[in-house]
């Protein structure tokens, strides 16, 4: 009996030693070859630059034993890089950056994919959008900006944007909708071709991120008017003469209610393990640490909010619910 | 005035920088990788200069972005020799350099069009960056002058310089060109964000990329043409002689009005941002219309060379400009390095050029040594590429294929793109034997999109108006001047008709 214990005990400690074995190994996972990082967008925007930045900051201070290697994939609204990465079933070699087209281009274009069809790894951030005009208009505040569009017939201002019933244009409706006046929305290829045409004053306004416009902003080419998240940004460092990005009011208290913020977070194909998944936490968990990735951040005023787990997952859903409402009032569906 | 003494300060000083011993080394190497990733198609600057991104962070941001720049210029060259050699346009803006630079070797005079191509290339960027350090600041403000009506404008401009240079009826040259536009076509509809003529094929979502139909057909084509014409390249009896530079150079200098209205129109479309492709179009279609030989274009004229070459590497020079000054990238590579900067800290836009003078003009002093370097090495390696033309047909026939099914793969990593180039290569097989010229369906497949765009662009700015083409100094010269290059053939009949009824009561 003492014997048959004594054995029973050896066999639960051996089943413990493989089981802590068995742990670190497990959570050890390391990838074994190149880790493709696809960006369902073109090369310049604000998901490709985060990416080049990612993929920067992971060679610099070797976070991974493998390289990291970006591929842009950016027909059909991105749904070519998230068709590649749905169609990758248990390729642990390979994530994906999202931008709001994660939502908007399923719904748009019918592009078969759903962002449960990928393994949500975690959110890197949130992007922020500004309401900017050129530095030679006359309005100074969102409030004067508001108030010369409801002046004047529908269509008289143009907005430019990125693509076409993505976020740009959502927020452009969500305005309309706000002002009860029509915009000319004008669709560009990118972030950085709208600043620009801002500049030149080919178009009125623009809903640019902070960091698509931020070079323009510190050369008093552009102005920015408001920011559409629920509180102002924190970041106090000065920009353009006394404006730090602290100093923009949210649109909200500017008399215009519209609020959205776009993600910025990392995929997996479906079917990998959770070790895998861990993995890539961890990774970002690092990158995030780095002086680099700070930097990003307070260049880009980015809502430095990270997600990963169920957590993260809730938080889709719900974005998802958000996104379809909105596409649906703007009669941006597809087949409509 | 005082600004530009300034300037020259800065650019003296950058000169010490990029003339230190290590940063000339990194030019060779940037210099000679960028060839070899010019050379394999597909592969193509961007690529290249993403892969070897990371390498650089070792390094402080000058040498770094000199090494970068210097794999930029060094595909630029590359670029010319698979377009020479075989055909096969490495870059979008290698294209027009095929149409006589290829009939040469096949001639035998493959040393003279890449010493013609390369050095051409060279003066376009030198012209490019003797610009860019005078007028820098002017420039940046013109080019914020081009919205969509005035983008649109140059686009036509291209398309309408172009029409009427094909030694094929019109009719055929017009079928040809409409082919390119609805392929331009298919993908996503950029202004309605919806998909059109995908049919439900996923692979279609992406349209059709220039690369893959160009490599299929440009090389697959000339590929299946050589072999029915009987298992060997005309170009074997080539000889080789170290001599064709100094040679080439001598016949080059009789150019020179061809080479300056191909920088003139290089900067130009380098600065707004129309780009390299269009600017090598042009210039060649110009060239072809003014030049004596203009009727020679196509069996092998090296003006037909100098034109594109000069016109796409001053525009791909000037490009930089926008992107340092506006942010905006002027080109894929130029995106590439744009994403380099940033990591450097170094945020392009209008301040650069205030808070990071020395960077600036130590880059920009490095655009000068790179160019020189770069001419060096790529002439010394004439005689080698040259002498790639001796090997027996059946020997690199499938070598050249193996090389565009990989440089179809690596466009977007997808086998059904290697499906796609043999379409293309059976299609530009058929079309050129029934003599449809394959040129304006390369541009249409190029630029149509990018006009179209600008097109419903500047019709929704409008509100549907037309008249947005004529409603500024700008714009109504860019579209007149395309009127009339359009309409040339046309006028200049009429112009002969004139002459012939006033000759005759005469």
């Amino acid at each position: 009996m003492k014997h048959l214990h004594a054995l029973g005990l050896g066999a639960v400690t051996a089943l413990g030693m493989t089981a802590l074995s068995m742990l670190p190994a497990a959570a050890a996972w390391e990838p074994t070859k190149p880790v493709e990082f696809i960006v369902p967008a073109g090369t310049g925007g604000g998901a490709d630059q985060m990416a080049r930045t990612l993929q920067g900051i992971i060679a610099k201070h070797d976070l991974m034993s493998t390289q990291l290697v970006v591929i842009n994939k950016s027909g059909g609204a991105g749904g070519e890089g998230f068709l590649d990465v749905k169609s990758n079933k248990g390729n642990p070699h390979k994530i994906v950056i999202s931008l709001s087209n994660l939502f908007t281009t399923p719904l748009a274009t019918g592009i078969p994919f759903n962002w449960k069809d990928l393994t949500p790894v975690a959110m890197l951030a949130l992007d922020e959008f500004v309401l900017w005009v050129n530095a030679q208009e006359p309005y100074k505040t969102a409030q004067e900006y508001e108030a010369a569009i409801k002046a004047a017939p529908d269509n008289t201002f143009k907005m430019g944007g990125t693509g076409s019933k993505q976020e740009d244009q959502i927020i452009t409706v969500a305005i309309q909708k706000a002002l009860g006046k029509k915009l000319t929305y004008i669709p560009y290829k990118g972030g950085g071709e709208v600043a620009v045409q801002l500049v030149g004053g080919h178009i009125n306004s623009s809903v640019n991120n902070p960091i698509e416009a931020v070079s323009q902003w510190r050369g008093d080419k552009v102005r920015p008017l408001c920011v559409f998240d629920s509180k102002p940004l924190p970041y106090t460092d000065k920009i353009q003469g006394d404006m730090s990005w602290s100093s923009v009011p949210t649109c909200k208290s500017a008399g215009l209610d519209v609020e959205y913020l776009m993600l910025r977070g990392v995929f997996m194909p479906p079917g990998v393990s959770q070790e895998q998944v861990d993995y890539f936490v961890e990774l970002f968990k690092k990158v995030r640490e780095t002086p680099e990735w700070k930097q990003l951040m307070k260049d880009g005023a980015f809502n430095q909010t990270f997600m990963a787990g169920d957590e993260f997952k809730a938080w889709l859903d719900q974005a998802e619910t958000t996104h379809k409402g909105l596409m649906q009032e703007a009669g941006f569906i597809a087949g409509n | 005035m005082n600004m530009i003494a300034e300037n020259f300060t800065y650019l003296y000083h950058g000169f010490g920088i990029a003339s230190d011993p290590f940063n000339i080394l990194l030019m060779a190497i940037g210099i000679l990788l960028g060839v070899i990733i010019g050379v394999l198609p597909g592969l193509g600057g961007a690529n290249g200069v993403a892969i070897l991104l990371p390498l650089t962070f070792s390094m402080s941001p000058t040498s770094a972005i000199i090494l970068l720049t210097c794999i930029y210029w060094g595909a630029l060259f590359g670029g010319a020799i698979t377009s020479v050699l075989f055909n096969i346009p490495g870059e979008p803006w290698s294209v027009a350099t095929t149409f006589d630079g290829h009939p040469m070797a096949r001639s035998g005079r493959a040393g003279e069009a890449l010493t013609a191509a390369f050095t051409s290339s060279f003066i376009g960027a030198f012209f490019a960056i003797v610009m860019i350090t005078l007028i820098a600041p002017l420039v940046a403000q013109f080019a914020l002058q081009f919205g969509p009506a005035e983008k649109f404008a140059v686009y036509f401009l291209a398309f309408a310089s172009f029409v009427g240079m094909s030694k094929e009826a019109p009719a055929k040259t017009i079928v040809s060109m409409m082919i390119g536009f609805a392929l331009a076509a298919v993908g996503l509809d950029m202004v309605t964000g919806q998909l059109r003529l995908t049919f439900g094929i996923t692979e279609l979502l992406n349209g059709f990329d220039f690369l893959i139909a160009v490599i299929g057909l440009f090389g697959i084509g000339e590929i299946l043409l050589t072999m029915e014409e009987g298992l060997e390249f005309r170009g074997k009896a080539a000889k080789i002689d170290p001599k064709v530079v100094w040679k080439t150079w001598k016949t080059l200098p009789k150019f020179w009005a061809t080479s300056l209205r191909s920088c003139v129109i290089g900067c130009w479309m380098g600065i707004t941002p129309a780009g390299a492709t269009p600017a090598s179009f042009m210039a060649y279609g110009i060239a072809k219309r003014v030049s004596k030989n203009g009727k020679n274009f196509g069996n092998g004229e090296i003006e037909g060379v100098v034109a594109p070459e000069t016109a796409a590497h001053a525009a791909g020079t000037a490009a930089m400009l926008p992107m340092l000054a506006l942010g905006v990238p002027g080109s894929p590579t130029a995106a590439v390095l744009l994403g380099g900067l940033l990591i450097w800290g170094l945020q392009p836009g209008p301040m650069l050029f205030v808070e990071q003078a020395e960077f600036v003009w130590g880059l920009i002093a490095s655009m000068y040594l790179g160019n020189i370097v770069g001419l060096i090495l790529v002439l010394t390696t004439v005689p080698l590429f040259a002498s790639i033309l001796r090997i027996p047909f059946s020997i690199i026939a499938p070598v050249i294929l193996v090389i565009c099914a990989i440089g179809a793969y690596t466009v977007n990593n997808n086998v059904f793109d290697v499906l796609m180039m043999m379409v293309f290569g059976v299609l530009g097989y058929l079309l050129k034997k029934t003599n449809y010229p394959l040129a304006p369906l390369v541009l249409a497949i190029v630029l149509g999109d990018s006009a179209e765009e600008a097109f419903r662009q500047s019709l929704l700015g409008s509100g549907g108006s037309i008249a947005v083409f004529w409603s500024n100094p700008l714009v109504s010269s860019i579209m007149g001047l395309g009127l009339v290059a359009g309409l040339w053939p046309l006028i200049a009949m009429g112009f002969s008709k004139l002459r012939g009824s006033s000759a005759q009561p005469a």
